[in-house]
Order: structure tokens, then sequence, then C-alpha cells
């Protein structure tokens, strides 16, 4: 039984998630089963949706693995959506200035130019946690802001083009991620690759590397692993920069092969959805994927949700709930074992 | 040199320390709710979470019902509600404490955008002579706490900085005192820091842990939901969208900074809240002329100066030994 808890608790998480999410929907007059068949049909009811949902999921597997890295390695790193902006913002920088470079050198640069933005930037809070002992959750924070007021002024001023909404040149044509799949208006570019390449890669560091070994140490029990010779604060500051390199490259793979351009509202919350996906996917890579792929989906359903009258936000209150019950395992594993104990009964 | 002429003018501008105040009094407010919490032993990073549903409670109630002072009372009650849920998940069933606090806050964030068309009969923000529109509401309806009026004389220095002062900026001063006198000076707040810092042993010594801790959480949300509330109807009176923004945490810096003390923590809120007014007052100085496109540098500053102040100087302060470890009771 034990071996299957890792899959158990966000699957009923998610289901009662949307149980009482559909007695949200109730009382504001909706019909929640309505509302739920037009979601999933606004997900997968259509080619078009399918890939519509596979770009929403790209960034999404990213994120999900910065903040999944961070749970193994022991750091709470809430702070994916600044590393995310950072990281962007900086392959925006690179990628305008590269339209005489040839594909493979362009596309190579811009996006280590984006993932070492969002490694520096995590680094700061690795480093201070090292250093001072200051929380990364706090510190984390702090950066998100201070990213977000950093692009928006960057956007405005220096990067600043056309006007209207804020936004930045587009990147040479050499630095635009190749399109696999183009149906309708909707483009599914090679990014896809790249998140899921992410994830086998972090499943091979974690699980057959001696990095990956010292760690989770590090994160299952620092004591214990600085008893056996591991250098914590180098830990902590290394952990917190992978985090923030795969953070960045969810900002990247999102400019590279969707946007083309730096915009406000590139990030979108997608840091913050990153929290939930790893939750969901117990912070293993591949559990991951498939947690990126519902919420994906959540996002792209409740897009078409929207349209029938459901606020959005219907979303964030599913992710909060699910969120909530796998912070309480406990609530969830009493629930099944309770309903079990009473089958046995009758 | 314009600059730093510019600088000491916004020190001598006796509307750079009324700002001040307002920007400090949700952050005391916020603060000593953490102090609160984590004494006891319970991170509670839900804060922003519950300012936001403090803002939107006080923020409804004021509409409907024309006072904001029910919004006030409402706002508490929602807010008890909240902590409440984040004190049975980490107490209770031993939950993550800091992911819970996430959830909470993502919860608050969804249900207050959900309501928000329902409610208000509006998206983004509220706008009072709309929300009478729909509801056909004649009565008089003041979505603001009424100011007090102190006895400085009007044009002086004095008077024009805190001449005209919310009751709920008194509340907030009043609280610290309170809360400062419940934690050092009674035998509650005895059994609250012995809870925080070793529960077994108070345990041992007969103290009901789960209850205190669930005390410190309830009390939590009473404060931090009055913060929230002074956000809509105690300043603006009215309620955005994602209108905390960030002040939840700068809170948990406050009290961090403040070493987990409810007067060091309201010194802390002091700091964090002048240089949110520092970069509003600046960004608005004549002497030098600022563009809208560079005002995010601005918005910037508060973040950096918490960045800097908690990097720096944390390590002379000392969480409660047991911050953040659900309590096991053996059975």
């Amino acid at each position: 039984m034990e071996k299957y808890w890792g899959f158990i608790i966000p699957a009923v998480s998610v289901l009662v998630a949307l149980v009482i999410a559909a007695f949200v929907i109730m009382s504001v007059g909706k019909n929640p089963v309505e509302a739920y068949a037009i979601m999933v049909k606004g997900a997968f009811g259509s080619s078009a949706a399918i890939v519509n949902t596979i770009v929403k999921t790209t960034p999404l597997i990213l994120t999900g693995l910065a903040v999944g890295f961070g749970f193994r390695a022991g750091v709470f790193n809430i702070g994916a959506e600044g590393q995310m902006i950072m990281g962007a913002l900086t392959a925006t920088a690179v990628g305008i200035n590269l339209g005489w470079a040839p594909p493979y050198f362009a596309l190579s640069l811009t996006i280590i130019a984006g993932m070492l933005a969002g490694a520096g930037w995590a680094a700061i809070a690795g480093y201070l946690k090292a250093k001072t002992g200051a929380h990364e959750v706090v510190t984390t924070i702090m950066l998100n802001w201070i990213a977000t007021y950093l692009s928006s002024y960057m956007v405005q001023v220096p990067l600043a083009v056309g006007s209207g909404t804020p936004k930045s040149p587009e990147i040479a044509p050499s630095a635009k991620l190749p399109v696999l799949m183009k149906v309708g208006p909707m483009e599914m570019s090679a990014g896809i690759i790249i998140s899921v390449t992410a994830a086998i890669v972090m499943y091979v560091l974690l699980e057959k590397t001696t990095t990956g070994y010292e760690v989770k140490a590090a994160g299952f029990n620092p004591y214990a692993a600085e008893y056996g010779g591991i250098s914590i604060s180098k830990n902590v500051t290394m952990s917190m920069a992978i985090s923030g390199a795969l953070a960045g490259l969810a900002g990247v793979v999102e400019l590279m092969g969707v946007h083309h351009r730096f915009l406000g509202t590139l990030s979108g919350g997608k840091g913050f959805d990153g929290i939930s996906i790893a939750l969901i996917g117990q912070n293993h890579p591949i559990g991951i994927i498939f947690a990126a792929l519902l919420m994906g989906a959540l996002r792209t359903g409740s897009n078409e949700m929207q349209f029938a009258g459901i606020s959005k936000h219907i979303v964030m209150i599913i992710q909060g709930i699910v969120i909530f019950l796998v912070a309480a395992d406990r609530i969830v594993r009493t629930m099944i074992l309770w309903r079990k104990r009473k089958k046995v009964k009758v | 040199m314009k600059v730093i002429e510019a600088i000491l003018d916004v020190f001598r501008n006796p509307q750079f320390y009324s700002i001040t105040l307002t920007s400090s009094t949700p952050l005391i407010f916020a603060s000593l709710g953490g102090v609160f919490s984590e004494v006891t032993g319970v991170v509670n990073i839900a804060l922003e979470g519950i300012m936001l549903i403090g803002a939107f409670v006080s923020t409804a109630f004021a509409y409907y019902t024309g006072s904001p002072w029910i919004g006030v009372l409402m706002a508490i009650v929602a807010g008890i509600g909240v902590a409440w849920l984040h004190a049975w998940a980490s107490i209770k069933w031993w939950g993550d404490q800091i992911v819970s606090g996430t959830a909470i806050i993502l919860i608050a964030q969804g249900i207050t955008g959900f309501l928000m068309k329902p409610v208000f009969g509006q998206v983004g923000q509220t706008d009072l002579e709309k929300f009478k529109m729909i509801k056909h509401i004649t009565k008089e309806i003041n979505p603001i706490v009424r100011p007090i009026k102190l006895p400085f004389p009007e044009n002086s220095f004095l008077g024009q900085a805190f001449g005209n002062i919310s009751p709920l900026v008194i509340l907030a001063f009043v609280s610290v005192f309170i809360g400062w006198f419940i934690i050092y000076k009674t035998t509650l707040g005895l059994r609250m820091r012995s809870v925080g810092e070793n529960p077994e042993a108070a345990d041992t010594l007969g103290v009901n842990v789960y209850k205190i801790r669930y005390f410190g959480v309830l009390m939590s949300g009473v404060f931090a939901s009055i913060g929230g509330a002074f956000l809509s109807v105690g300043d603006t009176g009215i309620f955005k969208e994602l209108m905390t923004g960030g002040r939840g945490f700068i809170a948990l810096a406050a009290m961090i900074l403040g070493n987990w003390n409810p007067v060091g923590a309201m010194l802390a809120s002091i700091l964090f809240g002048s240089s949110e007014a520092f970069a509003n007052q600046l960004q608005s100085s004549k002497l030098i002329e600022v563009s809208s496109s560079v005002k995010p540098l601005f918005n910037m500053v508060p973040f950096i100066v918490t960045l800097i102040v908690i990097g720096g100087f944390i390590g002379k302060t000392r969480p409660p030994a047991a911050d953040g470890i659900p309590y096991k009771k053996s059975e």
C-alpha cells in the first residue's frame, strides 16, 4: 500500500478539490457538470485545443521541475515566478541582438543566457540563506516583486518598442524555436521537447549521480548530511541556482517558442503554478510532467469556461485546495482508511 | 545634486510622515499576527491571504451595510475562519506549514477574484458609484472609517502630518502594546512562548500544546485581517484584486527583523512602511521630473530595502526553537 500513496494522495486531493469547487460553482448559480464539461472540451475537444494545452503545459513542466528540485534539496523556491521573468528578460536582451548569428548559435546562446539569469537570481536567495540564514520564502518573494517591477521598467524604457502595451522588439528569427506543428493559429514549438528532456535530465541527475545523492541527502536531513561531509551552505546555493536555471528556462521557452518578445504578462503566474505542480507530482520528474499536463489543461479549459460566465479564478481555488490537502496529507490518508474500515465493517 | 535636494525635500514634507503611518499600519497588524502565531511555534505565511480576505470582506460589508466598522468586524470573523483552516492543517494534521500557508494564499486569491462579479458586480476593482447603480441603494454608504481629528494646529507640521488620523492606526499601536503585554507579562504568554520553544516540556507541565497553538494562529487571523481591512475600508475605500501586493510577506520580514517581538516587529514595520512612503513621495517630487515609465523603479524600493535588511541583519535574530515543527503528542 505505502508504495502507492505517492499516487493516491495527489489523485484523491484533485478529486476532492474538484468536488469542493463544484459547490463553489453552484453557489453562483451555475451548473458544475456543464462547467466541467466545457472545461474538458476546451482543453481536449479539438486538435487546436490539444495543441493549446500542450503549449500551456510546456513552461509549467519546467516551473514544476524548478520547484520540485528545490523541494528535493530541502529549499522552498517560491520565487520561480521572478526567476522565470529574469530568464525571459535576459534571453530577450540577448535574442534581439542575434540577427547576424546562425540558428544553432543564436538558439543556444539565448537559452544559456536565460538559464544563467534565472540561476543567478535564485542564487541570491540561496547565498543569503547559506550565509545569514535568511529564509528563502521571504527573500524569493522580495526578488519576485523586484523582477516584476524591473521587467516592467525594462519594457517601458530601455527595451521598449511601439506604443500601447509595453513590449520589447521581436527576437531575431534565428533565435526562435522551430515550430513542430501548426493547427490554425496555434503553433507548437520545440519547447515541449526541451521541457521533457529537462525532466529526464533531472531524473538522471537525482537518481543516478553523486551530486544528486548529495542534494537529496542535504534535503532529507541536513545535519546528518553535514556530518557525512556534505557542505550544506554550498549545497543550498547550488540547489537554488539549479532550481532557478529551470525556472529561467521556462521563461526562455515561453519567449522563444510562444511570444517571441517580452511582454509583462509573459510569466502570468506560471512560476506559482510550479508549486502546485511539484506537489501534485510529488517532486518526481515524471509525476511533474503529468501534473503540469493537468494544470495546463485546467488553464486552457478555464479560458473556455470564462466565456460561459464562470470566472477563471476557479482554477486557483482548485489549485489551492489540492495544495492544502497535499500539505496535510494525513487528512487524505485518514479519509481513505476510514472508508476502508467502514467497508470492512459492512 | 537636484536628486539630493529632492530627497531632503521628501523628509521635510509632512505628507511623508502621514503616508509612512498609513503604509506601516497594515504591516504592523500583520506582523503582530505573525508574532502571535510563530511564538507558539506555527509558521504562518498565510498572512498575505488572510489580509486579502480581510480587505475583501470588509469592503463587501461596508458596501452592503453602509458601515465600515461592521466591515472590519466581519473581516475579523473571516480572518479567524481562514486562520482556523491553517491551524487545523498544521496543528491537528501535522501538515507542512509553509505549504499549507501557500495553499491558503492561493485559495484567498482565487475566492476573492471569483466573488468580485457576484458580490460587487464588476471585476478588477470596486467602484462605489457603479455598485449603487446595480443595487439601487439609496442610503448613504461611507466605505471609509472616518478619521479622528487630533488637536494639533491645522497649519503646523504636526497638524499636517498627524492631524487627521484613522482610528485603525491608533488601534494598531494599541494592539502592539496589548500583544506585547499578553506575550511577555501574562501566564498565557508564558505558556505560548514555552509551547513555541519546547512543546514536550510544556506538555509535561500540563500545558495543552494544541489549544495554545490554536489560540496563537487564530489571533494571527484577527490581526492580519484588520491589517487587510485597513488597506480597503481604512484607507482607500475600494477593494482591488490582489491588493495586498506582497505586504503579508513584508510583514513576515518585519516579524523576523523584530526578533519575534511585537514591539520590534512594529519598529521594523515602520521602517518598511517609511521606505514605501519615501518611494511614493520621491516619484511625485516637484524638484525632479519623473516620467511615468520610470515609476516601476520606485515601486521596487520597499522590496529591495526588505531584501537587504533581511539578508544583512537576520543572523542577529532567533526564531522560537520549535517554530514550524508540528507537535506530535505521543499516545
